[in-house]
């Protein structure tokens, strides 16, 4: 099979198989090639100097980063003042870039290191462990929030009066920013895990009742007729129409909520006992050791797209009947 | 009676036959029946004071223009819409909601996407409280019926649609029901496979106690299928006529040909001619639009 360009125009087309794997590299190798392009090719942006010589300068310290015009300011005023002056004993610098924006050698190089270099304070988590904190942290408020919020919302869209009364709160209490529940959650639950977790749940909970309700109103009403002049209803028609026939997209939609709750911990983990992976990227922007910002976000978003794609095949398999749809 | 233009084709075995079911008991007895929705808060009348009896193992066809009605009037029997005023009566007892004693075969499909053919057929079996055993060889027993026996285990996306609604039949007919409600079931199949399905159905017909109430705008169809047509009247939808097929049974490919089948669909078309309505609409619509003026450079376009 060779690649078809002109599927790739035709709206709602699927796309042959190099196609796709050409995209999809593509989809990662843009990004990298030009954060590699900004990183390595000196005439592209580099706003800064890197000083590799003082010239005599006292506060020019080597590895320090100063922006082009003040390092050109006092090159020109250090000419000014002696005109005969040796280029060598002027201030030297290479091109670069400002600190939050390091290349992507270094990143890979953080990306290690952050899991080997043991904690600075011996009382402090290694990184691996506060990635494993956070994905518990995740994974109870999610639990939460869909114990409650997936039969909430099956309810609520199988019955106009459970809509009703579940609905319009719901509504309300989506647009109350989670955050703001941090202080109240630690002065409820406590320091430790309980209101991080709260917070996961405040923030996912709500939408979930709504993105539940809607996604059950969506299923094909025929399917509910046909089983009732079959002879189902009630709870047993949720069990045995309803469920079974939301299910893949209810799969989806938790995978979608999934990726919000990601959102979320970053307030859950300043809030109580600071902790976790968001908490280590904080710290690490603090200390402006960008590169293992850099490293640690790129872990989060390799979870994130890891547990997508499991999701993804599981769901092919677990769904067969849903693929031609 | 005598002036019915229908008349001279009703041969003494089929007025006989006529004779015959109109003693059998009544199964499905529709009796004052009124219903009106709500459109844009003024209640819109779609059924007013619909009166008619079908008799065990009667085939019933219902045919009428575009809205009249015939869509509600089956979900009202089949207890999906709540009724304004009336009443449905089934073996004398009057319908308050859906239940297994009146299968319905939709126009959509609608088989469970996530069932296999031998599931959806078992679904009804098994919520009567049959065992799962039971349910399937009882299921199994079905789809052979209907020639599906290869496809007991295929998911409904892969299968055609003439299969789709033979599995659809088996389903509702799988529970053995009193009624078959069936509504335009084969509206969304090509001619040929429509005629198959259509003597299939007539196949099962004959060898199960069933009543069915069949609607169709397909007068051909009507006419194949039905003991009586039901005619209905648009806005609202009342009865015009009941109509006697006369037409003997078993009904071959070659009735479509015969002359009593054709002065049968004069007769029909003469009574429903919703050809015309839509023609006199489609002229109002072009005098609306011919008041708009097209392009002041060009003011005629002879
Ligand atoms: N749920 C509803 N709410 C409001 N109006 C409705 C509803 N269902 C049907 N109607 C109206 O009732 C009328 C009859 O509809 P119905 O579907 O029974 O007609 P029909 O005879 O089956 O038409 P067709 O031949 O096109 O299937 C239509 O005018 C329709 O707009
Ligand atoms: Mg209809």
């Amino acid at each position: 099979m060779s690649i078809n360009f002109s599927t790739w125009f035709t709206p709602r087309t699927p796309l042959d198989k190099p196609s796709k794997r050409l995209l999809t590299f593509g989809s990662f190798a843009i990004p990298l090639l030009l954060w590699c392009l900004f990183s390595y090719a000196p005439f592209l942006w580099h706003p800064q100097v890197e000083i590799t010589q003082s010239g005599g300068v006292s506060y020019f310290r080597e590895g320090t980063l100063v922006d082009k015009e003040v390092f050109q300011k006092v090159v020109d005023k250090k000419v000014a003042e002696n005109p005969g002056i040796d280029v060598s004993e002027l201030p030297q610098g290479i091109p670069s870039n400002p600190v939050y924006l390091p290349a992507p050698h270094e990143v890979a190089t953080a990306f290690y290191t952050a899991f080997t270099t043991p904690p600075k304070r011996s009382n402090e988590p290694w990184l691996h462990e506060s990635l494993w904190h956070s994905i518990q942290v995740i994974a109870w408020g999610f639990f939460w929030a869909m114990l409650f919020g997936v039969p909430l919302g099956v309810l609520a869209g199988t019955y106009a009066s459970a809509s009703h009364i579940i609905e319009p709160f719901t509504e309300f209490f989506r647009y109350l920013p989670a955050p703001a529940f941090g202080a109240l959650a630690v002065a409820i639950l406590g320091i430790y895990d309980a209101p991080k977790i709260a917070i996961i749940f405040i923030g996912t909970f709500f939408q979930m009742v709504l993105i539940v309700a809607a996604t059950t109103r969506k299923l094909n009403i025929a399917l509910v007729e046909a089983s009732l002049t079959l002879g189902c209803k009630g709870l047993r028609m949720i069990r045995r129409v309803i469920l079974p026939g939301i299910l893949p997209d209810l799969y989806r939609d938790m995978r979608i909520l999934l990726g919000w709750a990601w959102t979320y911990l970053i307030v859950a983990e300043l809030i109580g006992t600071s902790s976790g992976i968001t908490w280590f990227i904080t710290q690490q922007a603090r200390y402006k050791n960008f590169d293992n910002v850099f490293a640690a976000i790129l872990i989060i978003g390799i979870i994130g797209l890891v547990t997508d794609i499991i999701l993804a095949r599981l769901g092919k398999r677990l769904f067969p009947w849903h693929n031609s749809k | 009676m005598n002036s019915h233009p229908l008349n001279e084709w009703i041969t003494p075995e089929i007025q006989d036959r006529n004779e015959r079911i109109l003693k059998r008991p009544p199964v499905l007895d529709i009796q004052k029946l009124h219903k009106s929705f709500e459109h844009k808060g003024k209640p819109v009348e779609v059924l007013r004071e619909i009166d008619f009896t079908a008799y065990k193992r009667e085939f019933i066809c219902v045919v009428g223009p575009s809205g009249c009605g015939k869509s509600t009037l089956a979900r009202l029997v089949a207890g999906l819409e709540t009724i304004d005023d009336g009443q449905i009566l089934m073996d004398g007892e009057a319908v308050k909601a859906p239940g297994p004693d009146r299968g319905m075969v939709f126009q959509s499909y609608s088989l469970f996407p996530w069932m296999t053919v031998k599931d959806n057929v078992m679904f009804g079996l098994v919520e009567s409280g049959m065992s799962k055993l039971t349910a399937e060889s009882e299921a199994l027993q079905w789809i052979d019926l209907v020639g599906l026996e290869k496809f007991a285990d295929s998911y409904p996306h892969q299968l055609s649609g003439g299969m789709k609604q033979r599995v659809a039949i088996i389903r509702a007919l799988a529970n053995q029901p009193k009624v078959l409600l069936m509504d335009e079931p084969f509206a969304a199949l090509d001619p040929k496979n429509r005629l198959k399905m259509q003597q299939y159905l007539l196949e099962i017909w004959q060898n199960i106690d069933i009543t069915i109430f069949f609607i169709t705008h397909d007068l051909d169809e009507a006419i194949y299928l039905a003991d009586r047509i039901l005619v209905l009247d648009a806005h609202p939808g009342r009865v015009k006529e009941v109509v006697n097929v006369p037409l003997p049974r078993p009904r071959e490919e070659e009735t479509f040909l015969s002359p009593a089948f054709m002065a049968t669909k004069v007769y029909l078309e003469s009574l429903v001619h919703h050809e015309d309505e839509e023609v006199e609409d489609m002229e109002d619509k072009l005098k609306m639009v011919r008041m708009v003026s097209v392009n002041s450079d060009v003011p005629d376009i002879f």
